[in-house]
């Protein structure tokens, strides 16, 4: 060993130690690797400008401002067909948003329960939950979307059906949901004069709940009496609102949906496009989650569940004190790739009619206006924002549930 | 990380432009080396381009496919057909993955300078129209006001119904559908009201359902729609080619050029117009670059224009279309050709 670090007497740099001294040559391998590639990347631009030129077309995002002329039937804020295709690409962007938002959140739910499950004791619990994940998680997403939308379609009744003295269908809960073929009808919230003070009230009640949770919290650490936290949690929850709600004088009611001409008008329509969409997004990614967390609850030692049940802890507080906060952290970066997939196989919307951001920029945008190279760039550009804003959301997610030595 | 995705795209960008550049640029040398005609048709659309019981390619914008290959290859089979969705059809031309496309496609004028196309002429003059159950009760489509429409993306029906349902105050809920077949799915599942297309596609997609008497197609023609075949910009010999080889088959039938008698009249007729079309006369052939017996090929092997029509979708196919608009211009209808002379 003493040898190698007895360097010879410095002859000054030479050229070939750029090649054999191990000190310069990864750099020189780098620098190698750096201009390979960026002459590459050169070459690829350059043919892309001169064949695009040859073509006569140029890269002009100008198409942007110009009146888009198509109606998109789902719409998060207002647009019409006069709008331009900036205000077209937003409220796709929007509605991939959404269904990615409620897609994240019906895929943790149901992975979490499917994954706890598949631990489960008996028998057929568990061979059920076998059964769902591997069924999910080796059929393409697209054929999943495609099969939801049939049996939506071909199974539901159409509006047609609940009409006249004695219709084939009815509407469900009390006259307020119907479920159709071209979507679900449920009531919707009307606004009135005055609402604006029960959400704050309902806003505030929620901070109130987080702070009597702190409170709490610190009285256990402090005495060692446990409050029956979750009754004076609901009760935070629902009593200031409704008091709010009836001093006011109820200003929120429901618009329940009803017949009007083709269509039930009124209340919420959430169309088959995104039922099917969202459906089939969450069961697939959920079928992945549940792998995740059964390794996450796998991976702590059983040695920490017996700990826990020698101190007295009930199984519930087991789980939730020693189990979970460990598991955690071996879920929680697996899950993150989770969410973005789901993010990115949403643009699968199209099949089904949904209209995300790949339907309209990169769909009826591209179309009528052939700027393919500008949409696709955009669109990529989109979805790349879109999911590195979701992984540093969740990194800082991790970061609080990470290991913390002391 | 954001830059390699960033060039990652622009590598596939790059990619893609660089095939296009790799191609001839004279699309006739490219085929005749080739042996084969690309063209773009559409995926199935009955009368007009589906495949038959053998999987073979029929209707009437195939046969102008056929026409074309039979003029400058002299074989109408020798066509590689594309199935292609209105969604990727001008960039499959665009990139030189298909010679011509001949795929109900609606002559615009954006198409034709933004988009970089030549549309060569007009073989089947089409409107938007409305097809309803008719259990519906709806008579106009001025009653379709709240309805649910299906509606293929990326199509210039799906401008057209904007504007149309905006004009006349209307509201409406668009379904988008990203094919034909998916259209006419929810269409007969109730999943829409209203499907909206070309009128001569609304024909064809209700021959095909299993009850067609329980459809109608209501009267109002929202939009012009002229179909017809188109090649990409910049090598106007091979629009030539296209161009002449429809106006072959439409001149073919004004003249009473068939494919019965076509053979016949190649030994030499009393009219020069027939003689120059089926290369008796003059080199027409020559100027295109192409065989004398060019236009003779696509008679006999394909037939004129009238035959195509009412073999594909005339009024005894289950197609059913009378020729209205798409008549000749001797009897009342828009079918012109430009003199062969």
């Amino acid at each position: 060993m003493t040898t190698a670090t007895n360097t010879p007497e410095d002859q000054g740099f030479r050229l070939s130690q750029l090649i054999y001294d191990t000190r310069y040559r990864s750099i020189t391998i780098q620098v190698i690797a750096m201009l390979a590639f960026m002459l590459i990347a050169a070459f690829l631009i350059r043919n892309t400008i001169i064949n695009l030129s040859a073509l006569g077309k140029d890269i002009n995002f100008g198409f942007l401002f110009n009146r888009a002329a198509y109606d998109i039937n789902q719409q998060i804020i207002p647009y019409t067909s006069d709008d331009s295709h900036w205000r077209a690409t937003l409220v796709g962007l929007l509605n991939t948003l959404l269904i990615a938002f409620l897609g994240c959140i019906l895929a943790t739910v149901i992975g979490v329960i499917a994954g706890v499950l598949r631990l489960s004791k008996n028998w057929l619990t568990a061979r059920i939950m076998t059964f769902y994940v591997e069924s999910f998680r080796n059929i393409p997403v697209l054929l999943w979307i495609l099969a939801f939308m049939a049996v939506l379609s071909e199974a539901l009744p159409a509006p047609r059906a609940f009409r006249g003295e004695d219709p084939a269908a009815s509407m469900w809960l009390w006259d307020s949901v119907a479920v159709t073929n071209r979507g679900t009808y449920i009531p919707a919230p009307v606004w009135g004069d005055g609402s604006v003070f029960v959400v704050i009230t309902f806003l505030l009640s929620l901070l109130g709940i987080w702070a009597f949770g702190k409170f709490s919290q610190r009285r256990f650490e402090a005495t060692g009496q446990i409050l029956p936290n979750f009754w004076i949690k609901l009760a935070i929850f629902f009593v200031p609102s409704i008091l709010v709600y009836f001093v006011m004088g109820g200003p929120i009611t429901l618009s329940y949906p009803e017949l009007k001409g083709f269509n039930f008008g009124g209340g919420l329509h959430m169309r088959n496009s995104m039922l099917a969409l969202w459906l089939a997004l969450s069961f697939y990614t959920g079928s992945f989650i549940a792998e995740i967390v059964r390794s996450g609850i796998l991976a702590i030692s059983k040695g920490q569940t017996e700990a826990a049940f020698a101190l007295g802890l009930r199984p519930s507080r087991t789980m939730n004190l020693v189990i979970l906060p460990q598991a955690l952290r071996v879920i929680i970066p697996p899950l993150i790739s989770q969410y973005l997939n789901l993010t990115k196989n949403s643009s699968l919307a199209l099949a089904v009619g949904y209209m995300d951001l790949r339907s309209t920029l990169g769909g009826t945008t591209l179309n009528t206006t052939g700027r393919e190279l500008e949409c696709m760039l955009l669109m990529m550009a989109i979805y790349l924002v879109v999911s590195l804003l979701i992984s540093s959301g969740m990194n800082v997610y991790n970061k609080s549930v990470r290991l913390k030595e002391r | 990380m954001k830059k390699s995705v960033f060039l990652g795209a622009l590598t596939l960008a790059g990619l893609a432009a660089g095939t296009a550049m790799a191609q001839d640029s004279s699309t006739l040398a490219a085929v005749k080396e080739r042996g084969v005609l690309k063209c773009g048709v559409n995926p199935g659309t009955p009368g007009f381009a589906a495949p038959d019981a053998n999987g073979n390619f029929v209707g009437f914008d195939v046969d102008v496919c056929r026409a074309v290959a039979a003029a400058v290859l002299g074989d109408s089979e020798a066509v590689e057909y594309t199935p292609l969705t209105s969604a990727v059809r001008f960039t499959a031309l665009a990139s030189g993955e298909v010679d011509m496309l001949a795929r109900n496609t609606t002559w615009t004028f954006s198409r034709d300078v933004d988009l970089k196309n030549t549309f060569v002429g007009v073989n089947y003059y089409d409107g938007q129209g409305f097809m309803v159950p008719k259990d519906l009760g709806v008579s106009s489509a001025k009653e379709l006001g709240g309805a649910t429409v299906c509606i293929e993306t990326g199509t210039t029906t799906e401008l057209n119904l904007a504007d149309y349902f905006r004009v006349n105050n209307m509201d409406y809920e668009p379904v988008p559908v990203e094919s034909f077949t998916e259209a006419q799915t929810q269409f007969l599942a109730g999943a829409c009201d209203v499907y909206t297309t070309d009128a001569s596609a609304l024909a064809a997609s209700r021959a095909s359902f299993e009850n067609p008497e329980g459809y109608v197609v209501l009267p109002e023609i929202i939009s012009k729609e002229p179909l017809g075949p188109l090649v990409r910009h910049g090598d106007d010999n091979w629009g030539d080619i296209v161009r002449w080889s429809l106006n072959a088959m439409i001149a073919a039938e004004e003249y009473g050029v068939t494919s019965a008698n076509a053979s016949e009249l190649a030994n030499g007729t009393e009219n020069p117009e027939i003689n120059r079309l089926l290369g008796v006369e003059g080199e027409l052939g020559a100027m295109l670059g192409l065989d004398n017996a060019w236009a003779l090929n696509i008679l006999t092997q394909v037939g004129n224009y009238g035959e195509s029509f009412e073999k594909n979708i005339g009024e005894n196919t289950p197609v059913g279309l009378a020729r209205g608009l798409n008549a000749q211009w001797t009897e009342g209808g828009l079918i012109y050709s430009p003199p062969f002379r």
